[in-house]
C-alpha cells in the first residue's frame, strides 16, 4: 500500500514546543515523549509526563527517575554583605547556614506573607545561590537596598538542572564514577570533577529534591548537559532509569510534605484579594519563623501572629475512603452546615496506601472534626460524600534511606 | 558587656539640633525628661541657623516665618529667652522691569486693574476658608491607616466634618483645586500675568513644582498659612511676617538649656545603636556612644532610615517607600554683601519681599531647564535684605541681599565648578534689570545650589522640606505610612523633622508633635 499514514515517531511530533526555550536536555526527553504533553514552566517547555504518569511516579519510589529542573529561577547572591542581604530577607537564620549546605527558605512581605519559597545554596562565606520556581529578581533587589556589597545575578539560564530521584539514584551516580556523592548529607552539596574518568568540567552535586525519596539534584554547565544525560542513561536499564514529568512530581512531593506556590499558597506579590497570601505559621512552617536572629522582613508581623494563632493552618490530612479529595470544601460536621475550609491538593497515594490531602482549615476550628466533601463519578454519574479527616503531623512519605548516609546500594 | 545602667545616660538623644529638633527636645524635658541634643555642626538651627558668610557678613538661609504660631512661642517660652513676637509684617513687590510694580499686602493689591482687585479679595477669602479648614490638622498627629484605632477614626471624621463645612460648593472646590496646578488656578481668577507669577510663587517654592505641574501648589500655600504672627491662619503670600531668624534659634537654644536639656556641639552621629531589636543609643562618627532607650532624629526621613538606622533593620517594603521619596531640592540661595544700598528701580522702600519673576511661562521655562540638569537662562527669585531690619548682619554703611532662586537642579550635567559661576552671572543679569548698578555694589557673594545646601545644612537633597511636600508625601503618608505618626518600626527611634508631618518650615510642629508621641510611648 501506498497511500498508508505513516505512523509519527514521539521525535517527530514536537510542535506543541514551538516558541518555548528548550532546555539543553530538551533534545533526549523529546525523543522519549510519546505523549507530547508539554507545559510553559518559566518559558521553558516542560514535560508534564512522558508515557504514563502513574507508571513514572514509581521510579521515585522503585528504581529512579530524572526531571529536568532547568527551568528553576537561579539567582546567584555574592558579596561581603550577601549573608547579611539575605538574613533580612528570610525567616531563618542564614548566618548558622554551613558553607557546601543548602537550606530550604521562604521569604515574606512587611505583613509576614509568603513571597515565595526556595533554596538557599551556600557556597562559601560570601557565595550563595537561590533557585526558586518563580523569577524573583525584583524582590531580592529591593530586599538589597541599603546593602552596599552585594551583587545579584541572575543565573536561570546559565546552568541545566536534573533531578535524579529515587532509591537507586546514589547507585547509578557510584556507576558513573561519581561514588563520592555517597558522603553527602542530606542537604549538602558538593563539587565534583565531570566526566569523572576524563573531566572537562565540574558538575554540583546536592543531595536535595521534591519528592520526600532519596535522591540528588545535579547541575551542570550547558555545554557537559548532554554528556550528563547519555552517561545515566548508558546505565539506565541495570538501574532502572526514566525520565518523568510534573504529573509524577506532584504525586511524590504530595507524598513527602512539601508545599508548591500558587497551589497550597498564594505568593503574597500575586494574590489579589487582601488576605488571601499566607504567612509561614499557616503553611505548618512554625519550624522556619527565627525571632532569635537579627532583623528580617516581616518579623513584626509575624510575631504579632505567633502571639495570637494563625488566621487558618495547612493541615495534612488522612482522608476516609479512596476517593481523592481533589478540590473538596471542608466541613467542622458531616452534613455540610458549617464550612471550615477547602483542599488544596489531595492524591490516592500509592506508595502509603492512603487517601491523602493538604486542606487550609481557619483557625478556630483546627481542634474539631473535619469532613471532607468529595464528588466522585462512576460511570459518568457524580455522586457526593462527607468523608472524616484525620490530622497528620509527619510527612505522608519519609523513608529511612531517604537521609541516610552514606545511602544504601538498592 | 558594659554596664548599661551606668552608660545609660539620657532618657532620649535628639540628633540634630534644627528648630524641630531642639524643640521636641524642649518638651521631653519640660516633662522631666534628661535629654541629649547632638548636633554635627558647631552651632545649632539646621537651615535656619545664622552664619557668616563673608567676613563680617552674616545671613541665614530662612527669612521669614510664616508658619510660626503664637502659642508654640508661648509654650516654648520664647519671649523671656529674647524672641520678640512683635514682628514685622511686610508686604510683597512683584517687581516690573518698567517700574510699574505691583504691591500685594493681607488684603490688597495695588497696581492692577480693578476687576483683578476684586478677583484678589475673592480669591483670599476662599484661600482664608481653606486654610481654616486645614487649621487643626498641622499640629495633630495624622491618623494611622494600618493598626488604626478609635483616635484615628475620629481624626478622619473630624477632617471630613472641617470639609464638609465649607458648604456644599465649597467643599467640590475644595476636592478639585486641591491637586490643581498654580497656573490653571491663577488663570481662573486674574488676568494680570505678573500677578499670577507672583501669586504663585508661595504656592510653588521650596518643591520641585512649577507652575505648570500639578499635584500639591495649593497644599503647599496652605502649609505656608498654618502660623498666626500676621493673623489667624490667613492667607499668607502678601503679608509676610519676618523674623530676625537668629534671635528665634538662641531663644530656642536658651529655653531648652534652661530646662536642663545638654546640647553638644561638632557631634556628627554616624547610626543608631540596637539591639535585640530595640534603639539602645547612638554611635558619633569619633566613636563615642551615648546611650538611651529613645533616640529622636532631626534628619531628613532617608538619612534618618538609610545612614542613622541602617535598612537591614526595617521590613523590604517600608524601606522601599522611605528609598522612593521624592527629596531633590531645585532652591539655590544668594548672599550678597554690598557696600551701598542698591537702587531698585521704582521701589522707594526695600523693606519688603521683592519678587523676580515676570511671567509664570518664565518660571516654567526656568524650571524645564533645571527638570533637564541643566541651569535657566532666566533665573526667578526672591529677594530680601534682612540687613535693613538688622543692622547687626553687616559693618554699617553696609548691607547683605539674599534671595531665593529658582529653578536649579541638584543633579546638573556637567561640573559645578564651571556652572556656578554661570549661574551667579545669570543671577546678576537678572537683578541688573530691576537694580543697575547693582553689580558694581557686591563685595563678596555665596552662592548656595542645592548640592552644596545638602553639605552645608546635613539636608538630603538640599530640599527645604527633607522631602517633597506634596499630596502623595502628605499627612497620612509624611513620610509615607507606617511612620507617619513620628513612631517607626524600629521601637525607640522617631523621625521630629521636617519629612515628618505636617512638612518644611520653620513652624515647629513636627517637634512639637514627635515629643508628645516619644512621651505617650514612655
Amino acid at each position: 500500500m501506498t497511500n498508508q499514514t505513516p505512523i509519527k515517531l514521539a521525535k517527530d511530533i514536537n510542535s506543541v514546543t514551538e516558541g518555548l526555550l528548550k532546555s539543553p536536555f530538551y533534545v533526549r526527553q523529546v525523543e522519549m515523549n510519546w505523549a507530547q504533553a508539554w507545559f510553559n514552566w518559566n518559558g521553558y517547555a516542560q514535560a508534564s509526563y512522558f508515557k504514563d504518569p502513574y507508571v513514572e511516579y514509581f521510579l521515585t519510589r522503585n528504581t529512579c527517575g530524572v526531571y529536568d529542573v532547568t527551568g528553576m529561577c537561579k539567582y546567584r547572591i555574592r558579596g561581603k554583605d550577601a549573608e547579611a542581604m539575605l538574613n533580612r530577607m528570610v525567616t531563618r537564620d542564614v548566618s548558622k547556614q554551613g558553607i557546601n549546605k543548602v537550606a530550604y527558605n521562604v521569604w515574606c512581605t512587611d505583613k509576614g506573607r509568603i513571597v515565595d519559597d526556595g533554596t538557599i545554596f551556600r557556597f562559601s562565606q560570601d557565595d550563595f545561590r537561590i533557585y526558586c520556581a518563580e523569577p524573583n529578581m525584583d524582590w531580592f533587589t529591593l530586599a538589597s537596598a541599603g546593602f552596599e556589597n552585594v551583587s545579584i545575578v541572575e543565573e536561570s539560564h546559565d546552568i541545566a538542572g536534573l533531578a535524579l530521584q529515587g532509591p537507586t539514584s546514589c547507585a547509578l551516580l557510584r556507576a558513573i564514577g561519581l561514588g563520592a556523592v555517597e558522603n553527602l548529607k542530606h542537604m549538602e552539596l558538593g563539587h565534583f570533577p565531570f566526566p569523572a574518568d576524563n573531566p572537562q568540567g565540574e558538575i554540583m552535586i546536592s543531595r536535595t529534591g521534591f519528592t520526600g525519596d532519596l535522591g540528588y539534584e545535579l547541575w551542570i554547565e550547558n555545554d557537559l548537559a548532554l554528556t550528563l544525560w547519555d552517561a545515566l542513561f548508558a546505565k539506565a536499564n541495570l538501574y532502572g532509569l526514566r525520565p518523568f514529568g510534573d504529573e509524577s512530581l506532584d504525586m511524590a512531593r504530595i507524598e513527602a510534605g512539601f508545599i508548591l506556590p500558587e497551589v497550597d499558597f498564594h505568593g503574597a506579590q500575586h494574590a489579589v484579594m487582601l488576605n488571601h497570601d499566607h504567612s509561614p505559621f499557616e503553611m505548618g512552617l512554625d519550624w522556619m519563623v527565627n525571632f532569635k536572629k537579627p532583623h528580617f522582613s516581616g518579623r513584626a508581623a509575624l510575631l504579632k501572629e505567633k502571639e495570637e494563632g494563625p488566621a487558618r493552618k495547612l493541615l495534612k490530612l488522612d482522608v476516609a475512603g479512596e476517593k481523592p479529595a481533589n478540590n473538596a470544601i471542608l466541613y467542622a460536621d458531616k452534613k455540610g452546615k458549617t464550612p471550615i475550609g477547602y483542599v488544596t491538593s489531595a492524591l490516592n497515594s500509592p506508595a502509603t496506601k492512603a487517601n491523602i490531602a493538604y486542606g487550609l482549615v481557619e483557625g478556630k476550628y483546627l481542634n474539631g472534626s473535619i469532613y471532607a466533601e468529595i464528588y466522585y463519578q462512576k460511570d459518568l454519574r457524580w455522586y457526593q460524600k462527607f468523608a472524616i479527616c484525620e490530622i497528620k503531623t509527619k510527612p505522608f512519605w519519609a523513608p529511612k534511606r531517604a537521609k541516610q548516609t552514606p545511602p544504601g546500594n538498592h | 558587656m558594659p554596664n548599661t545602667t551606668q552608660q545609660l545616660q539620657y532618657d532620649a538623644i535628639v540628633v540634630g539640633a534644627g528648630h524641630n529638633g531642639l524643640i521636641c527636645a524642649h518638651q521631653l524635658a519640660k516633662k522631666g525628661k534628661k535629654v541629649l541634643v547632638l548636633e554635627a555642626e558647631p552651632e545649632a538651627g539646621g537651615l535656619a541657623k545664622g552664619y557668616e558668610f563673608s567676613p563680617s557678613f552674616f545671613t541665614s538661609a530662612v527669612h521669614t516665618l510664616p508658619q510660626l504660631s503664637k502659642k508654640l512661642i508661648s509654650s516654648l517660652q520664647l519671649e523671656q529667652h529674647g524672641f520678640s513676637t512683635k514682628q514685622q509684617v511686610i508686604p510683597t513687590l512683584a517687581l516690573n522691569d518698567n517700574g510699574q510694580h505691583i504691591s500685594i499686602s493681607k488684603n490688597t493689591v495695588d497696581g492692577v486693574s480693578e476687576k483683578d482687585q476684586k478677583s484678589f479679595q475673592e480669591f483670599t477669602e476662599l484661600m482664608n476658608q481653606f486654610s481654616k479648614t486645614m487649621g487643626p490638622f498641622w499640629h495633630k498627629n495624622p491618623p494611622r491607616i494600618e493598626d488604626r484605632d478609635v483616635s484615628d477614626l475620629f481624626t478622619f471624621a473630624q477632617f471630613g466634618w472641617n470639609v464638609r463645612r465649607l458648604g456644599k460648593e465649597k467643599m467640590a472646590e475644595f476636592t478639585r483645586v486641591m491637586a490643581l496646578p498654580s497656573q490653571d488656578l491663577m488663570d481662573e481668577f486674574f488676568h494680570n500675568p505678573l500677578l499670577k507669577a507672583a501669586l504663585s510663587w508661595d504656592f510653588l517654592v521650596g518643591n520641585k513644582l512649577a507652575p505648570r505641574s500639578p499635584n500639591n501648589a495649593v497644599l503647599n500655600q496652605l502649609l505656608r498659612n498654618a502660623g498666626d504672627l500676621s493673623g489667624k491662619q490667613v492667607y499668607n503670600t502678601g503679608a509676610m511676617p519676618v523674623a530676625q531668624v537668629g534671635q528665634f534659634i538662641n531663644a530656642l537654644v536658651k529655653s531648652c538649656e534652661s530646662l536642663g536639656v545638654s546640647i553638644q556641639y561638632n557631634a556628627r552621629v554616624e547610626s543608631v545603636l540596637v539591639s535585640e531589636h530595640k534603639v539602645t543609643g547612638v554611635r558619633l562618627a569619633d566613636g563615642r556612644e551615648m546611650l538611651a532607650s529613645k533616640v529622636i532624629s532631626n534628619l531628613d526621613p532617608k538619612t534618618s532610615f538609610q545612614k542613622l538606622l541602617g535598612q537591614q533593620h526595617l521590613d523590604i517594603q517600608f524601606s522601599h517607600r522611605i528609598n522612593r521619596i521624592r527629596d531633590r531640592g531645585m532652591v539655590a540661595t544668594v548672599n550678597l554683601a554690598l557696600n551701598g544700598l542698591p537702587k531698585f528701580n521704582g521701589v522707594t522702600d526695600l523693606n519688603q519681599r521683592l519678587l523676580i519673576a515676570p511671567t509664570m511661562s518664565d518660571m516654567e521655562t526656568a524650571f524645564d531647564s533645571a527638570k533637564y540638569g541643566e541651569l535657566p537662562e532666566h533665573p526667578v527669585m526672591e529677594v530680601m535684605i534682612p540687613s535693613l531690619r538688622d543692622e547687626t548682619l553687616c559693618p554699617a554703611g553696609h548691607y547683605v541681599l539674599s534671595a531665593q532662586v529658582m529653578y536649579v537642579p541638584y543633579e546638573l550635567k556637567g561640573s559645578w565648578e564651571t556652572a556656578k559661576p554661570k549661574l551667579l552671572a545669570s543671577i546678576m543679569a537678572m537683578l541688573e534689570r530691576y537694580a543697575p548698578g547693582i553689580s558694581e555694589q557686591v563685595i563678596a557673594s555665596e552662592l548656595l545650589t542645592p548640592k552644596d545646601i545638602e553639605t552645608k545644612f546635613n539636608v538630603r537633597g538640599g530640599h527645604w522640606h527633607h522631602g517633597e511636600f506634596c499630596i502623595d508625601q502628605w499627612w497620612v503618608n509624611r513620610p509615607t505610612y507606617g511612620t507617619n505618626r513620628y513612631s517607626t518600626p524600629m521601637p525607640g527611634f522617631f523621625l521630629c523633622g521636617a519629612g515628618a508631618h505636617p512638612g518644611g518650615g520653620i513652624m515647629g510642629a513636627a517637634g512639637l508633635n514627635a515629643a508628645r508621641e516619644v512621651l505617650k510611648n514612655d
